[in-house]
This record gives C-alpha cells, structure tokens and sequence, in this order.
C-alpha cells in the first residue's frame, strides 16, 4: 500500500512538467525583479540568433546573487546579470563566471570597468543621490543642501515634530541605502563617517528599512505625501515621476541634490555563467546587452543610465534629471571586504 | 459478518494514512530545508553571540504579546460571531478575513493613509485642536507592529475558535444553568474549558506567525526592530553571510518544535467528544441593552482596526491629486492604466491574468492542502502513536525561515523536470506546506470530537464506509473542512516571499504585481499598485463569499435531510 501511494504520488509530481518543450536552443538569464526589456526587443534578440531567451528573476540583488551562488555549477543559467559593484568582489570571489573580452567594450569609458579579465561586464549605471520636494523648499523659502555638511545646518532639521526633513534607507536592507552610505565613507573616510552619521542623527534624520517606505511613506515628493521633503533615491528618479505622472505634468516635482560627493554611482555588471553550455549565445547576448539598441531601452524600462557613450538619452532624462559632475567612489574589493563591518557600525551608531 | 469485515478494513486504509503527508513533507520540505542548511553549515562566515540571543529574545516577547491582544481581540469577537445575529454580519465576516491576504507593502499603504504624519486620523485632530505637529507618531513604533499583528490575524481567532463555538451543544450550558451556575460561572467551567482546544490551536497558530514575522516588522515596526527572520534575510541577502543565517535558521526551527511540543503537553488531555449540532442552534438576535451595546462596541472596534485600512487603500486607489492645485478628484484612470502596456514592457502582465494565475495556485493550494489535510487529520485520530513525531512535523513549515526555505528549494530544484522553469506547481506546492498545519490543526480537533458511536451505528444500521463518511462525518465537519479551504485559499492568494522566489517572471501573481508597482516612483505606479491590491481584495472577498455561502447552503441541505 506505502509503495503504491508513493509510486502515484512520484508519478503525478513527474506528469505534470514530463513535457520540455523541443524547438530552438534557450538562452537562459539569470536576474534581479528591476530587470526590464521591451518586448520588440526579445523579439528582435530571439529571431537574430534562431534562440528562446527565458528569464529567471529572483527577488533582489543579494537575492538573486545567492541564487547563482548557491546553484553554481547547475547551468540552471547561461548569464547573469545584475551584479553592481558593491557585491562586485563577492560574485568574483566566487568564481561564478568566465571572462569574455567582448567587443563592444572598445566603445565604454573606462571608470565602468572594474574587472580587468572581463568576467563581469559593465552593462548600466545608475546614482543614488538625495531627492528633494520642489515645492516644500519653494513654499518654505529654504536653500538646497550643496553638499553632505550642508545636511548638518540647523534649518533641515526642524520639519513635524522631533523629526528633520531627510529620510534614508537601512543599509543593511536597502540597496540605494547602502550606496548612500558608502558615499558617506567616500567622503569622510574610514575614520570620519561614523561622527558624520551621529551629527546626522542629532540633526532629526529619520531612517526607515526599504525604498519604497522611504519614497512612498516618507517622502512628501511623491504621490504618498509624506513628511519628509529630501529623501535618498536615484537620480532618474524625477524623470520617471514626470513619466508615470497621474495626470500629464510639465515639470517634475522632485529633482536631485547633486553637490560634490553627495552622490554614489551604482554600476551594473553582466557575465557568462561557469558551466554554461551555450556559451556563443551567451557571447552574443552580451554583446546584444552592451549594444545601442539595448542601451537605449534601458532608461525607460529599467531607469538606469547606459555605459555605452553611443546610446541617446530620452528627452525627459536630459530635461528632468541633474546629473552629478562628481560622485563617491570606493574600490570594490575595499567594500567586499568592509561591508559587514561598516553596516554594523552604522547601524550601532545610527539606530541604538 | 458485515460489522466485522468493515472495521478491519478501514483499519488497514487507516494505517496507510499517513505516508501521504508525511512523503509530501518529506520531499518539499526536509529535503530542500536540510540541503540548505547543510550548504549554509559549511560556508564561511563570522557568527556572533549577539547577533542571536538580541533577535531571539525581541521574537519571543513580541509574539507573545501580539498573541494576547490578537486573543483579546479576537476571543469576544469570535463569541459574537457564533452566538449572536446581527445587521451586516456577513459582510463584517468576510471583511475580517480580508486583512489576511494583503501583502505587508500594501498593508503599510493602508496604515500611512490613517495613522501616518500626513494620514487622515493626525489630519483630522491637528485641524480639530489646532496643532502644528500630529499627535500620533505610529509608523516605525512598537506599537505599529502589534496593531499590525492583530490586523493580520484576528480573523484567525474568530474563524477557528469560531468554527467551535457554533459546534457547540447548547444543552451542556443549559443543565450549567439548570443546575444552578451564573452565567459567569458556566462559561468559566463550562464554556472555557470545553473551548480549550480551539483557543490553543488559534493561540499556537497566531504565534508561531508573530515569531516568524517578517514584512511587518521591517516595513512597518522600522529599523530598531529585528526578529531572527528579519536577521536571516539581512544575513543572507545583504551580508551575504550564510553561515550564521544558517545558524539563525536553526534556532527558530529549534525554537517551532519547543512551542510544539509545549502546545501538545498543553492540549495533552483528550479532547471530550460531544454530539456535535450541525446548524448554529445557539445563534440569537441580541435581546437586553447590554448585549446590544457590547455587539456595537465589538462591531466598532472590529470596523475601526480591521476595515478602515482596507477602505483607506480602496479609497487611495480612485483618488488622482492634481499637482499644480494639489486638489483631489475620482478617478479610474489607475484602473484602466493597469489595461495598458504603454511602454512595449516584456514583463508586462495584464491584471486579469496576475489574477488567474493567483487563482490558480490558490485552487491548487486548497487541493493539496486540504487533501493532504484530510488524510493526515484521519491518521493523527486513528493512530494516536503517530502523534508524537508527525504531529509537530506538520507544524515545522509554519516556523521555518521563508527566505531559507526558499533558497532550499532553488538548491534542491534546479533541474528538470522539477525547476522553478518547467515545473510551475511548486509554488502552491509551497503554499501548501504553511497551510497544511492550518488545515490539520482545523480539522483534525473536529473529527476528534466525532464520538465514534456515532459510526458505529450507521454502519450496523447498514451504511458502507463511504456512505458513514458523506452522511455522518462529512456533516460533522464541515464547518471545519471550510476554515481550512478559506485558510489555505486566502494564504495562498497573498503570499509574497515564496512567490517572488520561484514565480516565472511572465507569470507573476498579484501580490508580485503590487510590488512591481511599488518599486518604481510616479504617481501612476503608485496608484496602480493600489488599484491591483484593491482588485486582490476584491478577488478574494468575491472567492471567501462564495465558500462561505457554499457552506451556509451546505449545512442547511443536510439538516434539512435529518
């Protein structure tokens, strides 16, 4: 009787997916939930190289990071790509992909390379910096921050009750949190930014876990009308408002403050997977990730900025988002080595 | 001849009982959870004292004071329910049972729009008493995550202890009376203890759910709080330490069986069987003024705290507010934007089909955890040696990690035909694994109850096993059957963690929706969000009604048969 319910119950389980489709070869790419592509663009990808691209999203970064750390070997995956240059030296380290010098990388500036035996390919960029509500420092005749000590003065921490007019995200939750701090530590060094964070704290920051609580909860910029006027978010942030306005707007209500080191720059990475066993269209859709075509669908489809300097911007990006002349920078295999420990510090300093 | 024949052979079926959910539970749920934990054990990793015991001890102390004012809350609720008729009790029923399967993004919504610096309530009283700052600070406190726990899960309170009550022989109460005892005094030593089980169940159930909690802790209790699930998922997904998210998985696993077994030592005393009523005998309309004001204030207080987020988040997803002259007006334009895919997105998903995919793994969660329910309810009364190991077997999956878990199944997964690619069902067979304790823990003390008389002499009366099944046992619970189908369905439909984990990118549900949504600034995407998590809970109330009023006409056929 055992034998039998567990033959049936093992039958049933395999009768359900016995089918794999036969047809063209798939490409599989391993990702992250921002991950965002037109579909003309599949399409186009799909009938050039006779192929089925299928998506494996995952959650977050670290999410999907863990993924491919945890399946190395499988070839569940072809590619990856999603990796930014704060979990850089971790997906290296691991060993996870296979270097491919591929051409186009002729074409992207150097600052965007951060792997010099092309395992992890630069693909998109994106700034967390500061945004801030239009309207509330127009309405309350308040000057824009020019810089992190500007955050300090008095005037921005008075807003509703003992709280300032800054929120930001919980590093050790929130990506564009992290990359806030680490601009931070770019700017103060090791040994300064814990007594910035503490001034900061003193000065009514309000921090909370995650992006969304931040912009959506917080923020008074956005359609959740919060408390905040400033909160940390990316710097194609007042694009895409105007692009998702509810009703056609002809200006952003937010823009980003932009002042020297006040910005971090979160680059992105593509690779081919270890133990892929199609590893020329893997090539050729890295290729396809780095080329014009791909580059100029990402800000609208993911909101980030393209490494390649060929690629056109869309109107709204040039209209509505500052950029910043210079942003943090910290070498990847110093955050791959700190980032415990710095997350641990802030959080003793910040939250306790 | 016959009477002898039939039991041995209901006997053998009965004994073969248990392989079913204990292979299920072998192969979703051991398997994968102990290849991840073996993987976490020997990655690198640095392990500290501290980063356990200071989780540890805030889980504990919180869960346990989210289950008593869930308790609190939902005790005399539930009373109310079963015993008493009154002006829009069904609607209130199934609103109750909403606040269930709303993801916790949404549920924060709901919260900012009442009680958050710019909600209404602070909106209200700084224009009432004129006040420069709002007097409630709710988000990121203490506070914020017990009212959220209560939200969540009152209506488990009211449906399982509920679902007791309306069994309930009214007679037992009546000779209490007859011979002399208050009415305090009956329901003290009459009522209380005959509801023990129910209350414990419910009790255990609300616990180990605030103790693995997760969203409402990070989005709505804020930063200064960590439970150890909020610690794996930090340890795991952004230190990317794995070895003590290992560690941390561990103890709370370790910790489920703990507040297992004490449950089982608790519930030790067997449980008194009653000659069950089919149809709420004991229901009345309320009669003294007392009555009548204590059903308003518990109507009240149930509106207040579990409705007006809800009506908050339908009303936020109708309200457009003009920029230039920060005015608002009615609007369907979210709505009819959802019909959309302007922007030619790959991953575009039109709502109705992120509403049949949701269905469609609810339906097959309800299959299998009801099915699977069934036969591990019959084996835990039948064999009362199997209680000791598969008893708090079942219960594990609801105090494991969901992050670990999730990991676990990627590891254990990731070839075909059994991948998250090609094999589609294992994300109801992951819901299925939290609503199976659900579902055993509804059933199981009602089939218990059954006194096995009441077989007995249908069966030497001449009924086939079947036929004492459908006529006798069948009846009996029901009501019972029906907790568990509303529970497994309304988990399945919102659950986030596990969905995002292993959904096909082309087949989100809506839970995954909303967050598509909420992770994007605009007024469109926000509003859109609120539009899809309002059709989630019309989705949902339109699927419980239904149940509910399939049970309602259920009950009424068979007593009519009687």
């Amino acid at each position: 009787m055992k034998k039998i319910i567990f033959v049936l119950l093992i039958g049933a389980l395999l009768a359900g997916c016995a089918t794999k489709p036969v047809g063209p070869l798939t490409l599989t790419v391993m990702t992250h939930d921002s991950f965002a592509i037109s579909e003309s663009l599949v399409t186009q990808f799909e009938t050039e190289n006779n192929v089925k691209l299928v998506f494996l999203k995952s959650g977050d970064t670290g999410s999907a990071l863990n993924r491919a750390i945890l399946t190395k070997g499988s070839s569940e995956a072809d590619v990856f790509y999603g990796v930014d240059n704060t979990f850089l030296s971790r997906a290296l380290e691991e060993d996870l992909f296979v270097s491919y010098a591929s051409p186009l990388l002729e074409q992207i500036p150097a600052e965007f390379k951060l792997d010099n035996q092309n395992r992890a390919l630069p693909v998109d960029y994106g700034d967390v910096c500061i945004n801030y509500d239009k309207a509330y420092f127009a309405s309350h005749d308040l000057a824009l921050p020019q810089s992190l000590d500007d955050l300090l003065k008095p005037e921005y921490g008075q807003g509703s009750g003992n709280e300032g007019l800054l929120v930001v995200e919980n590093p050790a939750v929130s990506s564009p949190g992290l990359a806030f701090l680490l601009a931070t530590i770019a700017q103060y060094g090791e040994e300064g930014y814990l007594d910035y964070w503490q001034a900061l704290k003193d000065n009514g920051l309000v921090v909370v876990n995650d992006w969304s609580t931040a912009y959506y909860t917080n923020f008074s910029g956005s359609s959740g009308k919060g408390a905040q006027p400033m909160a940390v978010s990316y710097a194609s942030s007042p694009a895409v408002e105007v692009v998702y306005a509810a009703t056609p707007i002809t200006d952003a209500p937010t823009a980003s403050l932009v002042g020297d080191g006040m910005c971090f720059r979160q680059i992105e990475f593509v690779g081919i997977l270890k133990g892929t066993q199609n590893e020329k269209l893997a090539q050729s859709f890295v290729d396809f990730m780095l080329g014009k075509d791909f580059q100029e669908d990402m800000p609208l489809q993911m909101f980030v900025y393209p490494v390649n300097p060929d690629a056109v911007l869309p109107e709204v990006y040039v209209k509505y988002n500052q950029v910043p002349e210079t942003t943090g920078s910290l070498d990847a295999q110093l955050i791959a080595d700190k980032r415990d420990v710095w997350i641990q510090a802030w959080t003793d300093t910040v939250l306790r | 001849m016959q009477s002898i024949g039939k039991p041995r052979k209901k006997f053998e079926i009965g004994r073969a009982l248990w392989v079913l959910p204990a292979a299920f539970l072998l192969f979703f749920f051991l398997v994968p959870l102990g290849n991840i934990l073996l993987v976490m054990a020997t990655r690198s990793g640095v392990v500290s004292a501290n980063a356990i015991l200071q989780p540890l001890w805030f889980t504990i102390w919180q869960a346990a004071l989210s289950m008593l004012l869930t308790l609190a809350l939902g005790l005399p609720a539930a009373f109310i329910f079963a015993r008493y008729n009154f002006a829009g009790k069904g609607a209130l029923r199934l609103l109750t049972t909403l606040p269930f399967i709303l993801p916790t993004v949404v549920v924060a919504a709901g919260f900012t729009a009442l009680l958050g610096p710019r909600g209404l309530v602070n909106g209200w009283l700084m224009q009432a008493f004129n006040l420069q700052n709002p007097p409630i600070a709710f988000m990121n406190t203490l506070g914020a995550i017990l009212v959220a726990h209560v939200f969540y899960n009152t209506s488990v309170v009211i449906r399982v202890v509920g679902s007791a009550l309306v069994q309930f022989d009214p007679r037992i109460e009546e000779a209490g009376k007859v011979l002399g005892g208050s009415p305090w005094r009956v329901f003290r030593e009459v009522t209380l203890p005959l509801l023990r089980p129910s209350i414990l169940v419910a009790a255990l159930m609300v616990f180990l759910f605030d103790f693995t909690s997760f969203g409402v802790i990070l989005l709505l209790g804020g930063p200064r709080f960590a439970t150890l699930e909020v610690s794996i998922y930090t340890q795991t997904l952004s230190m990317l330490n794995l070895r003590m998210a290992g560690l941390l998985s561990f103890i709370q696993l370790a910790c489920t069986i703990g507040i297992t077994i004490l449950y089982t030592r608790l519930n030790g005393k067997r449980s008194v069987p009653l000659m069950p009523r089919l149809r709420g005998e004991t229901v009345r309309t309320p009669k003294s003024i007392f009555e009548k004001t204590a059903i308003g204030l518990m109507v009240a207080v149930l509106i207040v705290l579990l409705v007006s987020p809800l009506a908050a988040l339908a009303l936020k997803s109708v309200l457009q507010t003009d920029a230039a002259t920060q005015t608002s007006s009615l609007t369907l334009a979210f709505y009819r934007e959802l019909f959309i895919n302007r922007n030619d997105a790959f991953f575009y998903v039109p709502p109705a089909k992120a509403a049949l995919n949701s269905l469609f793994y609810a339906a097959v969660t309800v299959l299998i955890s009801v099915g699977l329910g069934l036969t591990a309810s019959y084996a835990l009364v039948r064999q009362r040696g199997l209680k000791r190991w598969l008893d708090p077997l079942i219960m594990l999956p609801l105090g494991t990690s969901a992050v670990t878990l999730g990991l676990g199944f990627l590891v254990t997964f990731n070839k075909p035909p059994l991948d998250v690619s090609s094999f589609p069902l294992l994300i109801p067979l992951a819901h299925s694994l939290v609503a199976l304790p659900f579902v055993v823990r509804t059933i199981q003390p009602a089939l218990a109850s059954i006194p096995a008389s009441l077989g007995e002499s249908a069966a030497s009366l001449g009924a086939s096993p079947w036929r004492v099944w459908r006529e006798v046992e069948l009846p009996i619970i029901r009501r019972a059957l029906m907790v568990g189908v509303i529970f497994s369905f309304t988990l399945s439909l919102g659950e986030f963690g596990a969905t995002s984990f292993l959904a096909r990118p082309d087949t989100p549900t809506l839970p995954v929706a909303i967050y598509r949504f909420l992770s994007q600034p605009g007024a469109m995407n926000y509003g859109q969000a609120m539009a899809m998590a309002t059709l989630l809970m019309l989705v949902c109330a339109l699927a419980i009604g239904l149940l509910d009023r399939l049970q309602v006409e259920g009950s009424g056929s068979v007593n009519s048969d009687l």
